[in-house]
């Protein structure tokens, strides 16, 4: 017991420079940005750079604010269609997935298709889908949902497929009917690699979105874009680079707060344990 | 004699792959009756995880019968605890529900196992460790868990493929002691497959040693020794079965691996 409360006294020195330690470490990341604004500042001021051509971080972050009623209106109409899109793609590959893992009849037949879809560019597909569709939002949410579709197919399917044969021994030896084999062995085994897919999909779905609001819309982030650049409003297209910006971090770290709460026992969710100055 | 509860009769098994037929094992013929405990021994690719995998109804054999119980096996067997070469964890559920999975998949009443759940964790050193994920447990740890749940639910078989053999000597010696405690209280039909000698001396009642590739049997040793065996007082003639079995090895091209 005493070499217990002794290992826990030198637990409590270390812990403040340790909580130190800690908060560096999740600045770090910042840290290079940071520098790459203030190079940017300095040598916009320096050069005297016209702000038509490349505005400082500062006049950016000034438009930024007294434009943000604006950005909010279009932002909104873009995280709109991203989440509707995304949220889509969630629903149908999902699905597709365990059919396609269920099957192997059916990969055949859906696979070849499926991959000829991916390959085609989306960017190319989407004037199409305005022909189609008009300005209204579902090209966008199209757009949106065919980028964010493949990588949680795969993902998924790769998932599906990752339980070994002593898993399914073990399975069949408990007397385990198909559905329970699915969805107390195989699906919790293939959540990280479905979420290693909706992450991706997280961070394509913006730019999808972005991609179906360049080819024709009236408002949004992808037509503010566009607007800001043919009157060569510059500071407020950088303003509007940053909304976009945000809106894809905001995402991503969303889907990856799911991740941390539907799959903590997985490695990259583990309580860190401290590992000293490595 | 009665009728033995596990019985294998010429029982052969052929793996057919891309690279032509691979025979893992012919010619079986053992008897194991009820609450006997067998150790397999036999050289790596020897078959001895086939006969397993046959006996609990996973993998086909292709010839020859297998009765349980009286009955042909043709389909996975589910009265049954399978301890697998490697300890087979749902990361997702801690140690008493691992142990517990075995209850839930079989409709089985949670409050009257639950209990049992806890008394096998704890004859087997894990008491404390009930709310602890796999991925916080030692390799032996993970092996335990894999023996409580493979026994929670009553089988009236335990079927075990080198539960040990990951692990290190004072890890295996201390879990063995543990599966012979659980086993003189349950007296469960085992079959135990391992690499060690003594292991399989200091366990079973009776030894089946296989010769290399293709597995045949070689010899069925009884094992004729007081039990609870202990390992810091083995007797004399625990060490003259393991020269026995040792030479069985040495006569047939094998070195022991022990
Ligand atoms: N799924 C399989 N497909 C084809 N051949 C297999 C398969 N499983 C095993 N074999 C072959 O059957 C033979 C016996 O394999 P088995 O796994 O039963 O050996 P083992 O005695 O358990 O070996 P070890 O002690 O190394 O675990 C080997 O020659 C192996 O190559
Ligand atoms: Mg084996």
């Amino acid at each position: 017991m005493s070499f217990a409360s002794d290992t826990a006294k030198l637990g409590t020195e270390t812990a403040a420079t340790a909580a130190g330690l800690g908060v560096l470490r999740k600045l770090m990341p910042l840290a290079g940005i940071v520098a790459f604004l203030l190079v940017w500042q300095v040598f916009v001021v320096v050069w005297k750079m016209p702000p038509y051509l490349l505005p400082s971080p500062v006049a950016i972050a000034s438009t930024f604010v007294t434009e943000l009623p604006d950005l909010l209106r279009h932002g909104w109409v873009t995280v709109y269609e991203m989440i509707a899109g995304y949220t889509l793609a969630v629903c149908v590959a999902i699905p597709l997935a365990i059919a396609i893992t269920s099957s192997a009849r059916f990969n055949e037949f859906v696979m070849p298709t499926m991959l000829f879809f991916q390959i085609v560019p989306k960017v190319a597909i989407a004037p199409l889908f305005l022909v189609w569709f008009g300005v209204g939002p579902t090209p966008k949410i199209l757009v949106a949902f065919l980028i964010s579709f493949f990588p949680i197919v795969i993902d998924a399917a790769v998932g599906l497929r990752s339980m070994s044969t002593e898993m399914a021994d073990l399975a069949r030896s408990m007397g385990a009917t198909r559905l329970q084999v699915f969805a107390r062995f195989r699906l919790p085994t293939s959540l990280p690699y479905l979420f290693s897919g909706l992450k991706v999909a997280a961070t394509l779905a913006i730019a999808g979105t972005v991609v179906g609001e360049f080819v024709g819309a009236d408002k949004g982030l992808g037509y503010l874009l566009l607007v800001t650049n043919s009157n060569m409003q510059t500071s407020l297209m950088f303003a509007t680079i940053v909304a976009l910006t945000i809106i894809g971090l905001v995402f991503y770290y969303s889907v990856e707060l799911v991740e941390g709460l539907l799959i903590p026992w997985h490695v990259t969710h583990r309580a860190r344990e401290e590992s000293g100055t490595m | 004699m009665s009728e033995p509860f596990i019985r294998l009769t010429n029982v052969g098994k052929v793996y057919q792959t891309k690279t032509g037929p691979t025979e893992a094992c012919s010619d079986i013929n053992l008897d194991i009756q009820k609450s006997e405990f067998v150790a397999i021994v036999g050289p790596s690719g020897c078959g001895k995880t086939t006969i397993l995998k046959m006996v609990a109804g996973l993998a086909p054999y292709t010839a020859g019968t297998i009765t349980v119980g009286g009955k042909r096996v043709d389909r996975p067997q589910t009265d049954v605890g399978i301890v697998f070469q490697e300890a087979i964890m749902l990361d997702w559920r801690d140690v008493l529900e691992n142990v517990m999975l075995q209850i839930d998949i079989r409709h089985m009443d949670r409050a009257t196992y639950e209990p049992v759940a806890r008394g096998l964790l704890k004859a087997t050193g894990l008491e404390g460790f009930e709310k602890k994920k796999p991925y916080e447990l030692s390799g032996g740890m993970r092996q335990r868990v894999s023996i409580c749940r493979a026994l929670v639910h009553g089988p009236t078989m335990l079927l075990m493929d080198e539960p040990f053999g990951a692990l290190d000597a004072l890890t295996r010696e201390q879990i063995s002691m543990d599966i012979q405690r659980v086993w003189m209280e349950s007296r469960k039909t085992a079959l135990h497959i391992t690499h060690s000698i003594p292991e399989a001396v200091l366990l079973a009642d009776r030894v089946v040693v296989m010769g290399p590739r293709p597995g045949r049997i070689v010899e069925i040793i009884d094992i004729d020794l007081p039990r609870p065996r202990r390992l810091d007082r083995l007797p004399e003639r625990f060490h003259e079965y393991s020269t026995r079995i040792r030479n069985i090895f040495k006569s047939n091209g094998v070195l022991a691996m022990d």
